[in-house]
């Protein structure tokens, strides 16, 4: 029934003017675009002089399609063609330089100097055990440690922890990145990220917000040689640890002098022994928001065993590094990590040019490297053996 | 907790490719341009090229399976040429070369009646009924005689030499059959003037104009087969003319004069002729006033107009009087016979459904190649059934069974796929069958056997090389569209047509094609895509459909992978960062990976890929098989690429994740975060997919390379513009503040990007390098190999741009 409706419709029209005559009448949906494109499109001289001497034609012709290169799908093309005599010497070739590039690796991790000291105190026997129980306050513990050779300089002091989960996301956006941009709006009404650590129990506001701020590390290491059996200090580094982006532009104190005057009427993060503005008060560029220490906490982990920068040992005879020989470190325990199964290590590294000590570049580079080279020597047989049907 | 499910669900969402969707979209969009500009398609006669109507099907295009195709207008060029007619048995045949415009009468053998005329007043009847029974109208002449052309709704008929009292007179009509008959009648002296209010004139042997009123026009439709004019002559007489199909002119006449002209009507549609008959019936006044009235009110009708005005006409057309029968040519389509061909060596089934007598379409069907002189017809029409002098139920029963024993049971086992060759192919059966038994087929009288019939008629089909149905109506048409869309394994159907009564099986194919023919525009509007020749249909499928088949293929896949490469190592995060919904990568990074920094080089790629060139694709129909039954959307390619995302993904997450089992990856000794680790994630991400998509692209053209290099350089410059800029009121959203260019100034980082790249895309060169070209590819590639000596991974060459100079190739 609908075809038949459909049929009298098309008899009862009588179109005269069409056809033909009709000119430009049916015009192409795609004519215009066609046109906007080639006129965008169009690669070569050639081309229009194809256009010229077709255009009597287009006249003639207004709906016929445009003869160009792209729209016909006849564009210049390329085909890049994978053959046995270009991929065999092609695997070769990037297997040796990632065998080369991984021996040099390897060797340059090998190199690099790591002492790892596990102070966390789980083991009655550790001199930390006294401390590891919370109840404790500003206990301080000390491990004894020798050097057999020279650690090379400089050397770089990481505290490590462990099962510490920085990369929770709930934890990591607990903070008023406004705040700690120096805006002093926010010290009144810490944004809502920050709950439960925005208010104190008596609502004052709590700057800096937030748990990311309130669980900053705040266990403290001092590192002396023994020398004679007399302890002498290892000046440690605390500049340059944290990004320079993030001391100088991402991270601000509020433009107020003395910086204590912005913190009228905030207290203090929970758990933090002092205030933000006395976490140096030595120096006004390393205080407040932009603290190295603070900074570096807030650069949140990736993983939740993860290391993070802590001093470096840079000045007075201890540039080339720490010569051999006994060495003491003091530590104010104040950090608690068992209540989570958690471990604290203070490490100490040196530097290469690829970081620090990385075994796995290396292992990984030699292991793709060989993988190029034995498969391009399985291409070789493979080919050898159907004497390579593709050539000629 | 509910709201870290609902978290979950905002992190993971990527793994359902929403952008894919926006991408497929713009493909199939812009995809359908290139088809509207093909200037292959362009038709100098119509002035015309394709037309797109879908931009959804583009890819269907490259899966048909069976092809449905009309006969006339479609395989034949709807040109008609009056060739001859016959009256009251006696065959006139129009000489060409004779210059006297009176009906020559020559010998006609199978009658036996040598040198004989029909009385004149037979014949002059006959001529009259031409005249008058139509619905031509007559386009008055301009000065220009050039402009004198037949025009066919809208569309510029060819030019013909029109005989010299008829230059200044173009016809206009809904169909070229009309129009040859109207010209057939003036070569014998009768000319039709035109109709002026009311009024047909005509100009007669004598050259007097005779004056008929036009009383009612019982139109034309395909059901009915047959139209009607009542007309009353200066003496008052009121008659009516018919002329219509045989099989529905035949049993509305009187008996004794059929069997005369059957035999012209037979031997004229064997002879591959489309044939007409024509009968007068005589009105009494009476028998006027009732038809009249009933006629008027059918017309006022305000509910089932058509079927009341169809009852009216069947009371009127009876007992009419056979006066002659007409028989008009109608050309092969160019190159109709090398389409077919081509399209039966792809593997698709062609089935002509056609409204033509059996005979007409036999003949046509031969000579488009489509039965071959060693097909075996299987033959279920009214003769074959009527045979045996049994019920016809009875007979259809027993055909059905014994030609699905032959064609079916006995047949040798086709091997599906590549293997089955076109020789196997060429000597199977044909199977014929016309509407009446068509529709016993669908309408048996108990249930049970009417889907036993149907089951057994789809599998004869389906195993024989063509069919042919006759004498369809449209809606029959449709129905057996429908049988075969709804069979097992669903495939692919195709229609293609051009008149008003392919539109139902142009709607209910899969793909419905319109040929831009003479019928009018009705095909043309419901099609998914027209084009102006039947043998346009061979670039649209072997090249257009089969590139656009696999580039969507390939564009769905590759969609897949990525975003599972994207996710897998967000997914692996939570194993990490104790299940708490921690992104992986940035914010911003989650938004334009799909929309920025992948999406465009494969956009390009699925419409501008070209794994095996044009011409190639259309001079091996083969390679169409090689697609067939959606080959690569199949579960082993599907898995293929889900198994490379995995792989990628634990690739990127792992191969970082042991690198920061030291975090101090720069040589001041600080540490990287965890948006570090995420920009070095997404970065090998980033560059992996990319150089993926550039070792699967097989066609490179400056857009690919503009697009691949360009969303990498892209990827790079957003993250350093991301990275560099702080502003106050969104400090927090600042997370990758010069994250991207600490991770480039850390070495580690650079040498663990390009090993995990490397190690990611080894399996894929190794695979491209081993995967053998096989057939034709190999023979292209061999084509395009030249010598090699290049010093780059990929060895480039250019392909022979056949930059196409003029418009005649």
């Amino acid at each position: 029934m609908y075809s038949m409706s459909m049929w009298n419709v098309g008899r009862g029209r009588k179109k005269k003017g069409r056809g033909m005559t009709g000119k430009g009448e049916l015009l192409h949906p795609g004519k215009d675009l066609s046109v906007l494109l080639t006129s965008l499109f169009l690669c070569s001289p050639v081309d229009c002089a194809i256009k010229a001497m077709v255009k009597h034609e287009q006249e003639e012709f207004p709906n016929r399609p445009d003869n160009t290169a792209f729209t016909q799908q006849r564009l210049p093309a390329w085909q890049p063609i994978l053959s046995a005599g270009i991929v065999i010497p092609g695997f070769v070739l990037i297997g040796l330089a990632f065998i080369g590039v991984g021996v040099g690796l390897f060797i340059t991790s090998r190199d690099v100097q790591v002492l790892e000291l596990d102070y966390t105190g789980a083991v009655a026997t550790d001199p930390c055990y006294k401390c590891s129980d919370p109840s404790i306050k500003n206990c301080e513990c000390t491990m004894e440690f020798h050097l057999d050779t020279l650690f090379k300089g400089p050397v770089f002091i990481y505290y490590g922890l462990t099962n510490y989960f920085q990369n929770q996301r709930k934890y990591g956006i607990s903070k008023d990145d406004n705040q700690l941009y120096g805006d002093l709006d926010t010290f009144k009404s810490p944004a809502s990220e920050c709950f439960p650590y925005g208010y104190d129990s008596k609502s004052k506001p709590i700057v800096p917000c937030g748990a990311l701020a309130n669980s900053m590390f705040n266990d403290t290491f001092r590192l002396y040689r023994m020398v004679n059996g007399s302890k002498k200090e290892v000046p440690l580094n605390g500049k340059g640890i944290a990004w320079w982006t993030d001391q100088n532009v991402k991270y601000r104190n509020p433009n107020e002098t003395p910086l204590i005057n912005a913190f009228n009427g905030t207290v203090k993060p929970i758990n933090w022994p002092k205030a933000a503005y006395e976490l140096d008060t030595t120096d006004v560029y390393n205080n407040g928001f932009i603290n190295q220490d603070f900074l570096v906490w807030m650069r949140r982990a990736a993983l939740p065993n993860f290391r993070k920068l802590y001093r470096r040992i840079t000045k007075d005879e201890y540039q080339a590094g720490l010569p051999a020989g006994n060495y003491s470190l003091e530590i104010s325990y104040n950090y608690h990590v068992l209540s989570f199964k958690g471990k604290k290590k203070l490490v100490l590294s040196n530097i290469s040019w690829m970081g620090g000590k990385n075994d796995f570049l290396g292992i990984a580079y030699l292991v793709v490297g060989s993988l190029c080279v034995i498969m391009s020597i399985v291409m070789l047989i493979v080919y050898a053996k159907f004497k390579f049907p593709e050539e000629d | 907790m509910f709201t870290d499910f609902l978290s979950f669900m905002v992190l993971f969402n990527f793994i359902i490719p929403v952008s894919m969707y926006v991408t497929v979209e713009m493909q199939k969009f812009l995809g359908s341009f290139f088809i509207t500009w093909d200037k292959d398609f362009f038709d100098p006669e119509i002035k015309e090229g394709a037309l797109v109507n879908t931009s959804d099907l583009n890819e269907e295009l490259g899966q048909v399976e069976y092809i449905f195709t009309d006969k006339t207008g479609t395989l034949t060029q709807n040109n008609m040429e009056f060739i001859e007619c016959c009256i009251d048995g006696f065959q006139y045949r129009h000489q060409e070369d004779s210059s006297e415009l009176d009906g020559v009468c020559v010998t006609d053998g199978p009658v036996n009646k040598v040198q004989q005329k029909a009385g004149t007043e037979r014949e002059e009847l006959f001529l009259r009924a031409l005249c008058l029974c139509h619905t031509v109208q007559v386009k008055e002449s301009t000065k220009n005689g050039r402009d004198q052309i037949d025009q066919v709704d809208g569309l510029g008929a060819d030019e013909e030499v029109l005989h010299p009292p008829q230059k200044e007179r173009g016809f206009i009509a809904s169909s070229p059959d009309e129009i040859a008959l109207v010209q057939g009648a003036m070569r014998y002296g009768f000319t039709f003037l035109g109709l002026e209010s009311k009024n047909m004139k005509i100009l007669n042997r004598n050259k007097d104009v005779e004056t008929y009123e036009l009383l009612h026009v019982l139109n034309f439709d395909p059901v009915r087969r047959r139209m009607s004019v009542m007309v009353r002559s200066k003496t008052g007489d009121i008659l009516l003319f018919c002329k219509g199909a045989d099989s529905s002119i035949f049993p509305r006449v009187r008996q004794e004069e059929v069997e005369r002209i059957r035999m012209h009507v037979e031997r004229n549609a064997t002879d591959g002729y489309r044939t007409l008959c024509v009968a007068y019936k005589h009105l009494s006044a009476e028998e006027y006033a009732n038809a009249d009235a009933g006629l008027r009110e059918a017309k006022l009708a305000l509910q089932d107009r058509e079927e009341k005005l169809m009852d009216v006409y069947n009371q009127v057309e009876t007992e009419m009087t056979l006066i002659g029968a007409t028989a008009v040519e109608d050309q092969l389509q160019d190159e109709a016979a090398q389409t077919m061909e081509a399209l039966q060596v792809a593997g698709m089934k062609v089935w002509v459904l056609t409204g033509d007598k059996m005979e007409t379409a036999k003949s046509t069907c031969y000579a488009c190649g489509l039965f071959k002189k060693n097909t075996e017809l299987l033959e279920l029409t009214l003769r074959t059934l009527e045979d045996g002098g049994r019920r016809r139920e009875e007979r259809l029963h027993d055909l059905l069974l014994e030609y699905h024993k032959k064609a079916v049971q006995d047949a040798p086992p086709v091997k599906l796929g590549i293997t089955r060759s076109w020789s196997v192919a060429s000597h199977g059966f044909g199977f014929i069958i016309d509407g009446a038994s068509l529709s016993m087929v669908f309408s048996s009288s108990s249930e049970s056997n009417s889907s036993l019939y149907k089951n057994l008629f789809l599998q004869i089909c389906q195993n024989c090389t063509a069919v042919l149905c006759c004498r369809m109506a449209p809606l029959q048409k449709a129905q057996i569209v429908r049988l075969v869309k709804n069979s097992k394994g669903s495939p692919i159907t195709l229609s293609i047509g051009d008149g008003a009564n392919d539109v139902s099986m142009i709607l209910e194919a899969h793909v419905g094609i319109g040929i831009k023919g003479k019928e009018g525009r009705q095909a043309v509007k419901n099609s998914d895509y027209a084009i102006p020749k039947l043998k346009h249909l061979k670039k649209l499928l072997l090249a257009h459909g089969h590139l656009y088949y696999v580039r969507i293929a390939h564009l769905v896949q590759y969609f897949f992978y990525k975003n599972l490469c994207f996710i897998l190592p967000q997914f692996l995060y939570q194993f990490f960062c104790g299940f708490s919904q921690q992104p992986l990568y940035d914010a911003a990074y989650l938004t334009m990976y799909n929309i920025c920094f992948t999406s465009m080089p494969i956009l390009a790629y699925s419409l501008l890929e070209q794994h095996i060139c044009i011409e190639v694709l259309l001079d091996n129909s083969t390679l169409y098989r090689e697609i067939a039954k959606n080959a690569m959307l199949r579960w082993k390619l599907f898995l293929y690429w889900t198994a490379l995302g995995l792989f990628h993904g634990l690739v990127f997450f792992f191969g970082v994740r042991f690198l920061f089992s030291n975090p101090a990856l720069q040589d001041n000794g600080q540490v990287f975060g965890n948006w570090s680790y995420g920009t070095i994630v997404f970065t090998v991400l980033v560059f992996t997919v990319t150089l993926k998509l550039a070792l699967v692209t097989r066609h490179w053209t400056w857009i690919n390379h503009f697009v691949i290099w360009g969303s990498l350089a892209f990827y790079v410059f957003f993250s350093f513009f991301w990275g560099g800029i702080i502003c106050r009121p969104f400090l927090s959203h600042q997370r990758l503040y010069f994250v991207f260019a600490n991770m480039l100034s850390s070495v580690s980082a650079w040498l663990v990007i390009i090993l995990l790249i490397l190690l990611s895309l080894l399996p894929e060169i190794l695979l491209v390098v081993l995967r053998k070209p096989r057939g034709p590819h190999a023979r292209q590639m061999k084509r395009r190999l030249p010598s090699s000596g290049t010093s780059t991974i990929f060895m480039l060459s250019q392909t022979a741009s056949t930059h196409s100079f003029s418009w005649s190739d």
